[in-house]
């Protein structure tokens, strides 16, 4: 059997569903005989490669480099995951949507509730712009599967990546929060 | 009265009359979804989720407000229905800010678990996140509008049960909010007696009491129908 490619990647979230993953402990040896993790926050890839067979996507898409990554693995991956609330629903990342649009968020967070003096970042191609409303990755990207939680739990990502990788349909698991 | 005997998915089953199709299904054993229903409180028929099939009506019916006929036959599970709850139950996720990570009420909460339970893995509508208010100016009890689901149990049970009517309903369609006496600062309505069952009644972490964090609204919304069982005894 060829050996899986498996990525993740860490879009508007607070990296816990990252933490979760590691939280796997001793099956992650495991998982490591039968995959390859090829891009990842955790594992030195600085670009995201073509024929992936699965991508874990956490995170909501709050600015353009999410979209652009989001698009990018959609495009090089077979199976995308949303992985996580952020990702399903837009969670706390997306608490800001009620503000309005980026830049009346960026107002009201630099500005009038900011350190006096304060000014709003403004670095083209360094810091990603971002977008007026956080959206679930479902709204940019289809999206095969959904795990939500926050974070999901280390077994609850188990029994997923161990259906998908047996090439299985993953057992409903809907528990949000 | 004769008990009347109707078909519900396939079994048959027997009820007193004047009893609601909800409360057959659930003699029967049939779980099906609530919310706006509440065990002690009047029904209202608005959240939709409790439609049933009946043979030869073409309309679905809610089952809460459905009284048993005899002979009626009865489908509570249809893909149909299980379609019409699944969306029914991401409109309201659509419709206001419902956070479980950082909601009082994650783990205890009516909406979180219908969620599971008519397996929505994630909402298919754009999500209108409206500006809420949220008024905590209660002495022990706070009010945020981004968890109300509009179900109206806190005004039932506070007409109702306690007999003030504190609660009630403002505005049309998605602008449709509970309100406190004429849509007043909670803390300021010269009704409220502070007793607390519109905190029982709440589904969600709408209502809350002053000072939990995430996760440690309990539900207790059994306690409505305890209140009432209790003065049956009593009187």
């Amino acid at each position: 059997m060829s050996r899986l490619r498996i990525a993740t990647i860490w879009l508007g979230g607070c990296s816990g569903c990252h933490m979760s993953l590691l939280d796997l402990d001793e099956w992650l040896i495991e998982l490591a005989a039968r995959a390859d993790l090829v891009y990842s926050p955790i594992a030195d890839a600085k670009r995201f490669p073509p024929n992936v067979d699965l991508t874990l996507i956490e995170g909501a898409i709050a600015n353009d480099e999410h979209l652009e990554l989001a698009q990018t693995a959609r495009r090089h991956s077979k199976i995308i995951v949303s992985f996580g609330d952020c990702a399903v629903t837009g969670n706390v990342t997306a608490l800001r949507n009620p503000l309005g649009t980026a830049q009346s968020v960026l107002q009201q967070v630099y500005i009038e509730h900011g350190d006096p003096g304060g000014v709003i970042p403004r670095d083209p191609g360094i810091v990603p712009v971002l977008l007026d409303k956080v959206v679930p990755v479902h709204q940019v990207i289809p999206v095969d599967y959904y795990l939500p939680g926050c974070p999901p739990s280390a077994p609850r990502i188990r029994a997923l990546l161990e259906a998908l990788i047996e090439g299985r349909e993953p057992a409903t698991d809907i528990r949000y929060g | 009265m004769a008990a009347k005997t109707l078909t519900i998915d396939g079994h048959l089953v027997s009820a007193r009359p004047g009893e609601t199709l909800l409360a057959a299904i659930r003699e029967a054993g049939i779980t099906i979804p609530t919310l706006c229903h509440l065990d002690g409180l009047s029904d209202v028929g608005a959240c939709r989720l409790c439609l049933v099939e009946i043979e030869g009506q073409r309309r679905l019916q809610p089952a809460c407000m459905t009284m048993v006929s005899e002979g009626m036959v009865v489908h509570t599970n249809t893909p149909r229905l299980q379609a019409y709850r699944r969306q029914i139950i991401e409109l309201l996720f659509a419709e206001r800010n419902h956070v479980c990570a950082v909601c009082v009420a994650s783990g205890n909460c009516e909406l979180q678990r219908l969620a599971g339970m008519v397996g929505m893995d994630h909402v298919r509508y754009e999500y209108l996140s409206p500006d809420c208010p949220v008024d905590i100016s209660h002495a022990r009890f706070g009010i945020d509008h981004n968890r109300c689901v509009l179900c109206t149990r806190c005004v039932r049970a506070c007409d109702e049960i306690e007999g003030v009517h504190t609660w009630d309903v403002a505005g049309r369609g998605v602008d449709a909010r509970v309100i406190t006496d004429m849509n007043q600062p909670w803390g300021t309505s010269t009704t409220c007696t502070s007793c607390g069952k519109c905190l029982l009644a709440c589904p969600t972490g709408a209502i809350f009491p002053r000072g939990v964090t995430v996760g440690e609204r309990p539900h207790a919304s059994e306690r409505i129908a305890l209140i009432v069982d209790a003065r049956k005894q009593r009187w």
